[in-house]
């Protein structure tokens, strides 16, 4: 069995009469070690997924199992990093931080905590900015601490739910690249969230598009058989690189071009009579425009 | 013009310029058809020895004016200070229970708009069998009851207004119910409840007076009283500028305490 397993799994939202599905038939393994993203569209049910992964809510059907037990609630084993940070604002970076740790390794002394906490937010770079609140820090580095709060409660796996999307091109490609170094640094499992598919197949070993939904499932697996360290320089002249990343696009773009739904619906034209503009106004008659109902008489002359 | 002059404008001639406006209608009243109205100066003889020597004690209600705002504000403290113990919790359950919010709701809603002149003679009952006490009690009771609602209806929007990011921070780390409570809660609240506490502290205070002139104890609101009784019109003048004073610096002190707690 595989080290996180999800076996047919589907999840609605709304009552039961009006429910919209969300997921249908999520089948996903992942193996301890592996990195793999999931690249989808917006509201395509991405974040729906990772919250079943790290038991935020729970299944309709099918199981999730991580390490052969069955997920049913949140748990210190899974780290998540959110998409917007969800960093606790009166607290600062190194007290966010400290009450992961303090919840994760609660018989531990206090030196320890915070010796443990210190290195995690070294270890993302923050070891400066730890007495920081998160309002006084940026898009990226609040991105950080949330990373360093996750990694810090030591978890089975670590799961980001689209971490970067909400940050400038430019810290996006740094924190890329933190992400790359501190999971080879740490070899930890990863599941990625992502809506840009260059960034799964830059920092995954395997990447799966997601349909677009309602009704959205896990399309075929793609391997990115790309030696690591991987070179952002290069990576874009990479043929196995462009082909990986051919192939999620197009199976992005057909699966959202067979969802298309095709929709019956009564054309009304408009009721008003095309009139030649190229005629002189006659003085003294405004223009207006001529209803096609309000046509009761046409004078043909015949000669 | 320069810069520090404008600042000046601001914060000191324009509400200087209000003031003097205020007192010369005053004035042109108390000459003109009210005359029974002291004139500015005349208040000012006449409270003189009450305001000079503000902490004096002549007599049970014969006392400088500060010595009579502290009696009031001691009391408003006490009362103030059992609305908030009672007031916080109980907002808090009904930010977090809708059970709780829909059986109580309704009856809350409807004690809310009761005036503190209808609660007091209820306190009064209440507490008859304490004897000497029964006043203050009376006062007390008056106070935390009135003064209650801005405190638990802020605090329980505050609670529902919670984002569901913390909760699931909370969840996500596994907080017990206790941590949940006083490491996300709280403090993602406490905007909300300072707020509200700022508001409980006005209507105390406003409490407080009435609550005062009705049993007669002394203070602000009871010299007020005596002096109406005794035809001293000029301290009814002094004690509604002390009272106004007073509210004005504990409303500004609560928005400082606010202030720091507001954060980014």
């Amino acid at each position: 069995m595989s080290f996180l397993a999800l076996k047919n799994v589907t999840k609605a939202y709304g009552s039961a009469k009006g429910a919209v599905p969300i997921l249908e038939d999520i089948n996903l393994e992942v193996e301890r070690g592996e990195f793999v993203a999931i690249v989808g569209y917006s509201g395509a049910g991405k974040t729906t997924l990772i919250s079943l992964i790290a038991g935020l809510i729970q299944p309709d059907t099918g199981t999730i199992t991580l390490n052969d037990l069955e997920i049913t609630a949140p748990g210190p084993d899974r780290g998540i990093v959110f998409q917007n940070y969800s960093l606790l604002p009166w607290l600062n970076a190194f007290e966010n931080v400290l009450l992961a740790v303090t919840q994760a390794f609660p018989n531990w002394s206090t030196a320890k905590k915070e010796q443990h906490t210190q290195k995690y937010l070294e270890l993302v770079n923050l070891g400066a900015a730890k007495d920081k609140r998160p309002g006084e820090l940026s898009g990226g580095m609040r991105q950080r601490v949330s990373l360093a709060r996750a990694l810090a409660m030591d978890p089975q796996i670590l799961l980001l739910d689209e971490p970067l999307s909400a940050l400038d091109a430019l810290t996006r490609a740094t924190l890329q690249d933190e992400i790359s170094r501190i999971r080879q640094e740490t070899n930890k499992t990863v599941v990625l969230i992502t809506n840009d598919p260059d960034e799964g197949i830059y920092l995954a070993d395997r990447i799966i598009p997601l349909t677009s939904g309602p009704r959205a499932t896990l399309g075929p697996s793609f391997e990115i058989p790309i030696a690591r360290p991987r070179d952002r320089k290069t990576i874009n002249h990479d043929l196995r690189f462009r082909r990986v990343r051919r192939d999620v696009a197009e199976f992005l773009l057909q699966s959202r071009s067979t969802q298309h739904t095709s929709v019956t619906k009564k054309l009304v034209l408009p009721d008003i009579e095309p009139e030649d503009l190229s005629l002189p106004r006659t003085p003294g008659r405004r223009r207006i425009p001529i209803r096609r109902s309000e046509i009761k008489r046409e004078t043909i002359e015949v000669e | 013009m320069n810069e520090p002059f404008v600042k000046k404008i601001d914060w000191l001639i324009l509400p200087l310029i209000g003031i003097a406006f205020v007192l010369a209608i005053w004035a042109v009243s108390s000459s003109t058809w009210a005359k029974e109205l002291p004139s500015p100066l005349k208040t000012w003889q006449t409270s003189k020895p009450y305001i000079l020597e503000p902490f004096a004690k002549r007599g049970e209600m014969d006392q400088g004016i500060l010595r009579f705002t502290w009696y009031s504000l001691t009391l408003v403290a006490k009362g103030y200070t059992l609305a908030l113990l009672i007031g916080t919790p109980i907002g808090f359950l009904l930010g977090l229970s809708k059970g709780f919010s829909k059986t109580f709701d309704p009856i809350i809603q409807v004690l809310r708009p009761v005036s503190p002149l209808a609660w007091l003679p209820l306190g009064l009952v209440l507490f008859l069998s304490f004897g000497k006490q029964a006043s203050e009690l009376g006062a007390l009771f008056t106070i935390a009851i009135c003064a209650m609602w801005p405190t638990v209806l802020n605090t329980a929007v505050g609670v529902r207004a919670v984002p569901q990011d913390y909760l699931n921070v909370a969840r996500v780390l596994k907080l017990s119910r206790g941590k949940t409570l006083f490491k996300v809660l709280v403090p993602a609240t406490l905007p909300y409840m300072f707020a509200g506490f700022r508001l409980s502290l006005g209507i105390a205070w406003l409490v407080i007076v009435a609550a005062e002139m009705l049993t007669g104890r002394p203070g602000v609101g009871g010299f007020l009283w005596q002096e109406y009784n005794a035809l001293i019109y000029e301290h009814i003048i002094l004690c509604i500028i002390t009272i106004g004073v007073v509210g004005f610096i504990l409303d500004r002190a609560m928005s400082l305490a606010e202030r720091r707690f507001k954060m980014a």
